[in-house]
């Protein structure tokens, strides 16, 4: 299968061995990945905020890049969820609900991908380490993704999952919510943070960089041993 | 330009927010919580059956509001009560001022009613010169306090034992030890006198059935029965949305909400009512009013896409769930009904250009959504929010956002200008470096509070026209 691998913007920036990581992956199994040339954004920002023409603005060129994809692979929960559950909303009654409705249909976020679509929960992965998974709230609750990540990590040899108390719970990142609101994403980060060192685990995963940025943000100015990692990095290894 | 709601929102969120102790009451009540009402779903054959189908019964009910409307009236006039329809705030602060004016009472004691509290009735009756007193424990000690309820459920979820031990100190006078039953003790005499001198009782509404003409009420500390009961007038305020088609509703309303509310399988006192005393009954007031307000929630009802959130039963469990609640805290709103729902709703009862908002103050995590036992698509509906609020005539992007969206996608949607971009970022980073998180960063909503990672020396793009090749 040829999978279109979608890397956001910052991803691409400043996590660019997550999409790394997926490459070798989907190589490994023997796909062949490429990646297009052109989006680099899917509009969540724009949408979220309000502004739906200027998010529309965005995805028409994302959809015209994606159109003839076998299957379209998100490197990110959140822009999975805008791509497969919120564009066809965004352009419904327009000229291209059609083709956002056949995007949205091929669109997968990773883990999910491997699982669901791919059939595969083993990647041969070692990661000797105790670690705990933070659930993105749109992988969770947009895309239905309790299961997927936590099957690919119970075939990870030495790997220990303690689940946290608020494991569900959102880290406060929340996209532009972030800055506009900085104390109630700051306050929300360190619930997070608290219920992950309560684990004890050396590592927090989670399928969403953003939210890893925003846990990794906050405990290094705190000084808190928290380390994070991204599951395509801890399945690649 | 913010308006004034938001600037208080902001100011208050900024101060709770990071208050380790608020965070910390709030963080215990709740996990305790969690657990009951866990552990009370499960008694349910099949919780998301019954979802389902509350949420049916609710959205009929809402879409078919004149007709249930009507037949309420019908069924409760029918045995002498009177109904008075009030299409605002005022109206029905007028209907409730005249009653009490024919009745001349003097005291007025009222069991919870939030609907009260939207049409601002206690001040309404204290500077007319009525006497008011709250009956539901932790209604009464937030009225001693001068202070809104802090949740739509917990009136006083906020206070410790020990404030409320010196609360009833200073006012009342009587506080013997910081023991549960001890304080529920104290109000309880202080609240017993009151119910003898009372003229009129006032009470909210959980549900109002079309069918047999009832209004129902659940409660906890007997406190709405004696509000009810005692005085020789009562009146009930409640919301037209509070309309059930059929009695048999009840038998899966009342245990979810009770479930949802407070993790009961049933609250401890579920009150029908009727009307007035009818003849040969040995207790009941002897003259009953119902008003009914709409209070713009016609105006919500006229929109077809948030149409879902009349149906609220007020169970609080989006706000228990709520992590931007959890940490900001109820009075932060600034408006009656805090929390997602509050949130969704507010908007419309109250001006979208004040309100907007609450809208953005969310991450949209959607916790709201999956727990709301009425299954109303609370996040979904912040975001349409947003989108109605972008097209007001202040909603225009500020001169940032157009930059951020009118050039930041273009520039991320072609090749080369992604690529400079990208090495403009890694220059961007060093010159950032040495402001980092002071006053001068760019950035520093973000960095003040968290450290933001660097760009990376090979950016994933640029990895990738070396690996595809
Ligand atoms: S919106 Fe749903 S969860 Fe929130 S108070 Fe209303 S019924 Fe309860």
């Amino acid at each position: 299968m040829t999978v279109s691998l979608f890397i956001p913007c910052f991803v691409d920036l400043m996590y660019p061995h997550v999409g790394i990581s997926m490459v070798r992956i989907f190589e490994r199994l023997g796909h062949k990945v490429v990646v297009p040339k052109t989006p680099a954004c899917c509009g969540q920002p724009a949408f979220n905020t309000g502004y739906w023409d200027e998010s529309r603005a965005i995805g028409v060129p994302m959809l015209e890049a994606l159109k003839d994809s076998d299957a379209v692979v998100i490197a990110s929960g959140s822009c999975g969820a805008m791509m497969s559950v919120f564009y066809p909303q965004l352009f419904a009654g327009t000229p291209h609900e059609a083709a956002a409705k056949s995007v949205a249909a091929k669109c997968h976020e990773f883990s999910s991908f491997l699982v669901n679509k791919l059939g595969v929960t083993d990647l041969g992965a070692k990661f000797p380490h105790k670690v705990t998974f933070h659930d993105g709230c749109h992988g969770l609750r947009e895309l239905n993704n309790k299961r997927p990540p936590r099957e690919l990590l119970a075939n990870v040899k030495g790997l220990e999952l303690v689940e946290m108390g608020a494991a569900e719970t959102c880290c406060g990142f929340g996209g532009t919510f972030s800055a506009k609101f900085p104390a109630i994403s700051t306050a929300m980060g360190d619930v997070k943070c608290a219920s992950a060192l309560e684990t004890k685990a050396d590592y927090i995963i989670s399928c969403d960089s953003s939210c890893l940025m925003q846990i990794q943000g906050l405990a290094d100015k705190q000084k808190k041993e928290i380390k994070t990692i991204h599951l395509a990095e801890v399945l690649a290894q | 330009m913010m308006s004034a709601p938001a600037t208080h929102f902001n100011e208050d969120a900024r101060r709770v927010a990071p208050d380790t102790r608020h965070r910390g009451i709030i963080q215990t009540a709740m996990g305790k919580y969690e657990v009951v009402r866990d552990q009370r779903k499960l008694w349910f054959q099949d919780w998301q059956g019954a979802r389902n189908l509350a949420a049916r019964t609710k959205f009929e009910s809402v879409n078919h509001l004149d007709k249930h409307l009507a037949e309420f009236t019908r069924t409760i006039e029918a045995r002498g009560t009177k109904v008075h329809w009030a299409s605002n705030a005022e109206q029905a602060r007028n209907i409730i001022l005249g009653i009490l004016s024919d009745k001349q009472a003097k005291v007025i004691v009222k069991s919870k009613a939030m609907t009260s509290e939207e049409i601002h009735l206690n001040d309404a009756m204290e500077h007319a010169g009525y006497e008011v007193v709250e009956s539901d424990l932790g209604e009464y000690i937030v009225q001693l306090r001068k202070e809104p309820p802090y949740h739509l459920v917990f009136p006083a979820m906020h206070l410790t034992r020990g404030e409320i031990k010196d609360l009833f100190q200073e006012k009342l006078n009587d506080a013997p030890s910081d023991d549960p039953e001890a304080l529920t003790m104290v109000a309880r005499r202080a609240l017993r006198k009151k119910y003898l001198q009372a003229d009129v009782g006032i009470t909210g509404a959980n549900f109002a059935i079309a069918e047999t003409g009832m209004i129902s009420i659940t409660e906890n500390e007997g406190n709405a029965r004696l509000t009810a009961a005692v005085p020789k007038t009562m009146i009930t305020l409640v919301g037209i949305e509070k309309i059930l088609p059929r009695l048999e509703d009840l038998a899966l309303f009342l245990p979810m909400l009770a479930v949802m509310g407070t993790g009961q399988a049933l609250t401890c006192y579920n009150t029908m009512y009727g009307g007035p005393r009818q003849l040969g009954e040995a207790d009941g007031p002897e003259e009953y009013h119902v008003v009914l307000l709409d209070n713009h929630r016609t105006t919500l009802l006229a929109d077809a896409e948030q149409r879902d959130a009349l149906g609220c039963i007020r169970c609080g469990a989006c706000l228990n769930v709520c992590p931007i609640f959890r940490n900001v805290g109820g009075h932060t709103y600034g408006t009656v009904y805090g929390g997602p729902i509050g949130s969704v709703i507010t908007p419309h009862l109250r001006g979208l250009q004040q309100w907007k908002h609450l809208s953005y103050a969310s991450s949209l995590c959607g916790a709201c959504t999956e727990t709301c036992p009425v299954k109303i698509d609370l996040h979904h509906h912040l975001l349409q929010n947003r989108r109605n609020a972008s097209a007001l005539p202040t909603g225009k992007p500020s001169f940032f956002q157009k930059l951020a969206f009118k050039f930041f996608a273009p520039i991320a949607n072609k090749p080369a200008l992604w690529s400079l971009t990208t090495k403009l970022s890694r220059i961007g980073m060093k010159l950032r470096g040495l402001v980092n998180g002071s006053v001068v960063d760019p950035v520093q909503a973000w960095t003040k509070t968290r450290d933001l990672p660097p760009i990376a020396k090979q950016s994933f793009r640029e990895w990738w026209k070396e690996h595809g090749k």
